[in-house]
This record gives structure tokens, C-alpha cells and sequence, in this order.
């Protein structure tokens, strides 16, 4: 195989390249940043509720989660009782059986934002409780932006760093420059256009600008938080952005606790039944007479 | 003997009543505990049955579904994440019905690969054959017309892609896809009239066919691994000889294999219903968007091989669009086991007796069935086009070449009485 078929089946790299040529084929979040591993724990309520506390501090004034009402985030949670939820946890004056909504709405939203912000109830299903982990880690100083942060796990998000201030600020390591093989580009280029989303022109315009020297990157594998910058430690901000992923796996399915452990009681149920009905069967078949064993015969033809 | 000097217990009077006025004995005669069912039936003979399981489990998680449902392109997705997320147990019905959406179509396959080994569609049974090919239609609509009905994004592109097929129809294309859709785009309408197919419509016709399908059985009988017919050798009474009654033995051997399915699909719907993005995928928890795509539009798997066929016709013909032929190669694809009864011309049915390159081109048609299902999944690429067009032509090339190579090749002598089993 040679290195251009290699390239072919390098779909991540490809998006990264077309992006860092500005023509966003691929979707805005297909970078090449690698995740952490992050493994969510629902037995944690610990994490589970300072998850909670977390989003209806920085994110829900945003994001909804309404597919979900309070009362119900409250019982999972460890019976949190009513009044503390009141108290701690409704900023909107929203009763306890509400829905978790955002209180700002649509038209303001895309006012300020360009777009409305999703709702979040199922994101770690969308994309996975490790996304949701390092994207918010991976904010870093970009004055480029409109907001001055840049993200690297969803480059170009439409989205302030909400949690700067537990953060503090981050910004990207840069050593020298990654050069970009332009044989690799024509590679990926032919490539979309068999497929008929580039067409001959496109991919003119996008290449015949570029000179071989010019195509590179910067290369900025590295996001550093400065220290004193934010309330939290690194520690700490990493434990707030797996406590609200926590808490946001909890949040996309909420049966999987109970789902998980009446899975059990079922199958071993049906296991049980299982054997009963084996030995009901073969009871039966006592009386079948057997049939002769299957011949193999080997042909014998010249096929 | 009338009923005042009859003596006999309460049950045995109430069947002499009911038997007076309907054939209940009778009927239960005839299709259990009078059926004979060939005593060496194999694994491969347990799929229809389950299918039958299926088909109830998808009926009654069905009917608690659309008690929650919202038909609209407004209510239809919080009304699905409403039920998963605050109706007691709703996340248990809805994975059953997503689960047993998938399950349809795994034990179906198996079925019909149960059918193609054992020459299950040959003489007497090729209206069982065209029936079941009837079931299997309708179910591949019934799988379609649902998988809008949660609109989310997955849903609404694969919708999408599915109905703009139809607009690659030479002439009427773009107004015959705008008819089903009954809108210029696809939307709350196309919902609706989906919805009415997927729970009223479909269904009614499923459960006909299936029934009709196992009258049709009972009629002619099962064929069995061996594909002889255990009627031609009967005992005075008339009973066949390698036959034993479906009731009891054959309905004590489902109860486990039953039970045994049951512990399959729990293991799936408890601990993983979406089943990595197989059977749920990723972009369905996001609710529709008319103006962003998924970045991979992929049917859901069940689909995928006729998806990757589709996609390999990638040129004109004709002055016809490659997309047109795509739509042409697909259901081919799809209806052309229709023909089998008449293709296969083997003096033997069962793969067992069958010559050796039977035995190779249903290896093959296995395999490409599998490597275009996989290749369907996944973004397309050219390496990727180039190895389904391969397996489409070692698709067709099973139906098309069987009339030569069952004719060609040398047969195995089969034996008078069945062989194997329990």
C-alpha cells in the first residue's frame, strides 16, 4: 500500500487539512486533538451532584436540559431534598416538577451567539461522556476568535470559555512549523472529488493559490493553563470538567442504572427457566427414535 | 348425545359446546398436535419461530409506544426523550421496539439463509416462498416508515436520501418523490403519513401475510435439512413415518429455544441498546435538522448491504443517471430472490446433496452479503467502491448462474428417510 492510499483512508487527518485550508468539508468538530480516556462512574453521587451544581452555575443560563425536571435529576441524585434543590439548584423560579430549561430565549440566543445553544440532556450520546470531558479542557487563548478562546477538541466553536474562571487561562505550546505534504493534499482533494462533493473548480481554486512553502501549520501540540489564573487548580478544573461529563452520562440516559441491574435479575431469571426447559425438552424427546447419523459422502465427480 | 344425560366434566362439556359451534379441536388438531413436523429438524429450523416472537414483541411494545407518541414534526422527538426519560418504564418499551427492530431483521436473514440451504422455496413450496418474500418486504417498509417516527437527525437524512431516491426515476422522478412526500421537502406531513403506514397500515398487512404464510405451511408441510419430503413415506394410519407431532415436541423445543432468544435480547436491550450505533445511532438523539447533516448519513444496518449496492453503481448508462441504476441494481437486489423456485433447477434441494459449487456460491453469496453490509456503514471511499461492486456482482451472480450450475454440477445420491437431528 502505498503512502497516498494510506492517506486515503486517514479520514481525521484529511478533515484537519481541508479545515486548515478553509474549506470545512468536514464537520467543525473532527479534529485530530486526542481525547483522554475518561470513564464515567453513576455510583459516584458525589461527582454526580457537584456535576449538577456545576451546570446550573455555568451552563444552564445556556443549555437546556428539557427533556429532564428537577424533581427527578433530585431523586437520582442521592434524594437531594426538595428545599435544598429550591434553594441551591432552581435559579429560575421554576417549581421543583420544571423542566431544566434555559431561561434565555431563542432570539436572544441567536442574537448574541449566531446560533441557538443546544440542548444538552443527550449529549454523551451524541458524541461520548470522553468528548464532553476534553472538550472542556481543551479551551485556549485565540484572539482570532470573536470570544478570544478557541477550542481545540471543536475548533471554531461559537462558545465563550464559560469555565474560565475555575480555569483561568490556557494557551497553546507552538514549536516551529509542520509542513504539510502537498502530495498528501492532492490525495485527499482527488479523493472528495470522486465522491462528487468537490467539483473540478473547487479544488482549482483551493490548491492553485498555494504555494508548496505555504502549505504548513503551526505546530501546537500542547495547551498549557497558567498558573494563579483561575480558581481552580489543574487538578481541580480537571475533576470539575469529569464531574459535569458525569454528570452529563447520567443526564443522557437516565435508566442505565436500573436498566443495568434489572438486566440482571431478568437474564438470570430466564437462565434459570432456561434449564428447567432443557430438561422439559429432552424428557420429551425420550420417545422420539433416532434417526440415522448423516452419511458425509465425498463426490466423486470430476467438479 | 344430548346434554342433559351428558355426565362428563365441566371442561369436556365446554369443549363439546364450543366444538358444536366452532372448529376448535379440529383446528388445534391440524396445526399442532396433529401437524407432523420432520423429526430432524436442525438450529437453522428454530428462526421462524422466533420471528414469530419478534413480530408479538414488536406489536405490543408498539401499541405502549404510540400511546406516548406525538405524530408531529413539533412533539415527535420530545415525545420519544419524554417517554425514555419520565414514563415508568418507558425506556424499557422503547428499547424492546428498537431492539426487536434489529432482532426482526436477524432472525429474518437467518431464515431466509435457513431457506436458500435447504431449497425451503422449491416445489411444493413456492407460494410459501413468494409469501414470505411478501413478509419480508413489507418488513424492510415497516423498518423504513419507523425510522422516521423518533425524528431525529439520523432519521430525517436517512429518510431523506431513501425518498430522493425515488426522484431519480427517469420523467416522473421529482414529482413522484414529492407525492410521498406529500411536501416539497421532507417534514411534519411525511411524518404523519409514515406514522399511519408504520402503525395502522403495515402492521394489519404483516400479521395477514404471516398468517397466511403458515397456513400455507401447514398445508404442503415443512420441508427439513435432508429437503425430502417426509409425506411420501406414511405409516397405515397415515402418519409419516419421520414425522412426530409439533404439539408437544415441537413446542416444548421452542419453549427453550425461546427462552434461550429471550436471554440474547435482554443481554442487548439491558446492557447495550444501541448497540455501539448499530442498531440506535449517534445523531438520533439530536433532533431533526432540515439544514445540517449528519456528517455520515448511514442506514441503520439491516439495510446496509442494499445501501452499498446502491452506492457502487457510480456511472451512467443509457443517458440515465448513475443513481437511477443504483435505484435499479437495489431492488433488484432485494425482489430477485423472488425468482429462486424457478432458478434453481438442482435435482436435489438440500445444500447437503447438492455438487460442490452450490456449496461455493452460497459461501459467496454469504460473504458478499456480509463485506457489502459492512461497506454500507461505513463513508465511502474508492478502494471501498471498487470491493462492493466485486461483492454486487458476486451477489447476483447466486441467482443469475444457478440455472447453469445446478443443472452442471454432480449431485450426491439422497437417502429415503431423514438423516441427523436430536
Amino acid at each position: 500500500m502505498s503512502r497516498l492510499e494510506r492517506f486515503k483512508w486517514s479520514k481525521n487527518f484529511g478533515g484537519f487539512l481541508v479545515v486548515m485550508i478553509g474549506l470545512s468539508l468536514w464537520g467543525a468538530s473532527d479534529s485530530e486533538w486526542e481525547l483522554e480516556p475518561m470513564k464515567p462512574n453513576l455510583r459516584d453521587k458525589d461527582s454526580l451532584q457537584r456535576g449538577l451544581a456545576l451546570y446550573v452555575n455555568f451552563c444552564l443560563g445556556c443549555h437546556s436540559l428539557q427533556y429532564r425536571r428537577y424533581e427527578r435529576t433530585a431523586k437520582d441524585l442521592g434524594d437531594i431534598p426538595k428545599d435544598l434543590m429550591l434553594e441551591n439548584v432552581i435559579f429560575t423560579g421554576q417549581p421543583i416538577g420544571g423542566y431544566m430549561k434555559s431561561s434565555m430565549s431563542k432570539d436572544d440566543a441567536k442574537n448574541w451567539f449566531g446560533a441557538a445553544p443546544p440542548d444538552l440532556t443527550m449529549v454523551t450520546r451524541v458524541r461520548s461522556p470522553k468528548w464532553v470531558y476534553n472538550f472542556l479542557k481543551a479551551f485556549y487563548v485565540d484572539d482570532s476568535r470573536p470570544f478570544g478562546v478557541n477550542n481545540k477538541v471543536f475548533p471554531n466553536v461559537g462558545m465563550p470559555h464559560v469555565l474560565l474562571p475555575l480555569q483561568g487561562f490556557a494557551v497553546e505550546d507552538c514549536f516551529g512549523y509542520e509542513a504539510v505534504d502537498l502530495l498528501e493534499l492532492e490525495a485527499i482533494l482527488r479523493e472528495k472529488k470522486l465522491e462528487g462533493i468537490l467539483t473540478r473548480t473547487d479544488r482549482e481554486t483551493a490548491v492553485a493559490p498555494i504555494k508548496p512553502r505555504e502549505i504548513r501549520k503551526p505546530n501546537c501540540p500542547e495547551i498549557t493553563t497558567i498558573p494563579e489564573t483561575g480558581l481552580y487548580n489543574v487538578e481541580q478544573f480537571d475533576q470539575a470538567a469529569y464531574d459535569l461529563a458525569n454528570f452529563l452520562h447520567y443526564m443522557g440516559d437516565p435508566s442505565r442504572e436500573i436498566r443495568t441491574s434489572m438486566g440482571g435479575y431478568v437474564i438470570g431469571f430466564l437462565v434459570i427457566l432456561a434449564i428447567f426447559a432443557y430438561f422439559l425438552k429432552r424428557e420429551y424427546w425420550k420417545d422420539v427414535p433416532k434417526s440415522p447419523p448423516r452419511v458425509r459422502k465425498e463426490h466423486t465427480s470430476e467438479l | 348425545m344430548s346434554e342433559s344425560l351428558d355426565n362428563r366434566g365441566f371442561v369436556a362439556r365446554s369443549m363439546t359446546w364450543i366444538n358444536e359451534r366452532f372448529p376448535w379441536t379440529p383446528t388445534m388438531e391440524k396445526h399442532a398436535s396433529k401437524y407432523y413436523a420432520p423429526k430432524n429438524f436442525n438450529v437453522w429450523y428454530v428462526f421462524g419461530v422466533l420471528a414469530f416472537v419478534v413480530l408479538i414483541i414488536q406489536l405490543v411494545t408498539g401499541l405502549f409506544l404510540t400511546m406516548n407518541y406525538v405524530p408531529t414534526a413539533e412533539g415527535a422527538f420530545g415525545s420519544v426523550e419524554y417517554a425514555m426519560h419520565e414514563v415508568d418504564l418507558g425506556w424499557l418499551i422503547r428499547y424492546a421496539h428498537s431492539t426487536g427492530a434489529s432482532a426482526f431483521f436477524v432472525v429474518i436473514y437467518l431464515h431466509m439463509f435457513r431457506g436458500f440451504a435447504y431449497g425451503s422455496y422449491r416445489k411444493p413450496r413456492e407460494l410459501i416462498w413468494l409469501i414470505g418474500m411478501g413478509i419480508y418486504l413489507v418488513l424492510m417498509a415497516e423498518g423504513f416508515f419507523g425510522y422516521l417516527l423518533p425524528w431525529g437527525n439520523m432519521s430525517y437524512w436517512g429518510a431523506q436520501v431513501i425518498v430522493s431516491l425515488v426522484g431519480a426515476v427517469p420523467i416522473v422522478g421529482a414529482d413522484l418523490a414529492e407525492w410521498v412526500r406529500g411536501d416539497f421537502v421532507l417534514s411534519g406531513i411525511t411524518l404523519n403519513r409514515f406514522f399511519a403506514l408504520h402503525v395502522f397500515a403495515l402492521p394489519g398487512v404483516l400479521v395477514v401475510l404471516v398468517f397466511v404464510h403458515m397456513v400455507a405451511l401447514h398445508h404442503v408441510g415443512s420441508n427439513n435439512p435432508d429437503g425430502i419430503e417426509i409425506k411420501k413415506k406414511k405409516d397405515e394410519k397415515g402418519v409419516p413415518l419421520d414425522g412426530i407431532p409439533f404439539h408437544p415436541y415441537y413446542t416444548v423445543h421452542d419453549f427453550f429455544v425461546v427462552i434461550v432468544f429471550l436471554i440474547i435480547f435482554c443481554a442487548v436491550m439491558f446492557f447495550a441498546p444501541e448497540m455501539f450505533g448499530y442498531f440506535i445511532e449517534k445523531p438520533n438523539f439530536e433532533i431533526a435538522n432540515p439544514i445540517a447533516t449528519p456528517e455520515h448519513i448511514a442506514p441503520v444496518w439491516y439495510y446496509t448491504p442494499f445501501y452499498a449496492m446502491l452506492r457502487a453503481v457510480t456511472f451512467p448508462l443509457f443517458g440515465l443517471d448513475a443513481k437511477f441504476w443504483g435505484l435499479v441494481v437495489m431492488a433488484g437486489a432485494i425482489l430477485i430472490p423472488i425468482a429462486l423456485p424457478w432458478l434453481d433447477k438442482s435435482p436435489v434441494k438440500s445444500i447437503r446433496y447438492k455438487g460442490r459449487i452450490s456449496k461455493f456460491m452460497l459461501g459467496m453469496l454469504v460473504i458478499s452479503f456480509i463485506v457489502l453490509g459492512y461497506l454500507g456503514t461505513i463513508p465511502p471511499s474508492s478502494f471501498g467502491t471498487a470491493t462492493a461492486q466485486i461483492a454486487t456482482l458476486v451477489y447476483f451472480s447466486y441467482f443469475v448462474l444457478m440455472p447453469w450450475y445446478t443443472l452442471r454440477e454432480k449431485t450426491k445420491p439422497v437417502p429415503e428417510r431423514v438423516t441427523g437431528g436430536h
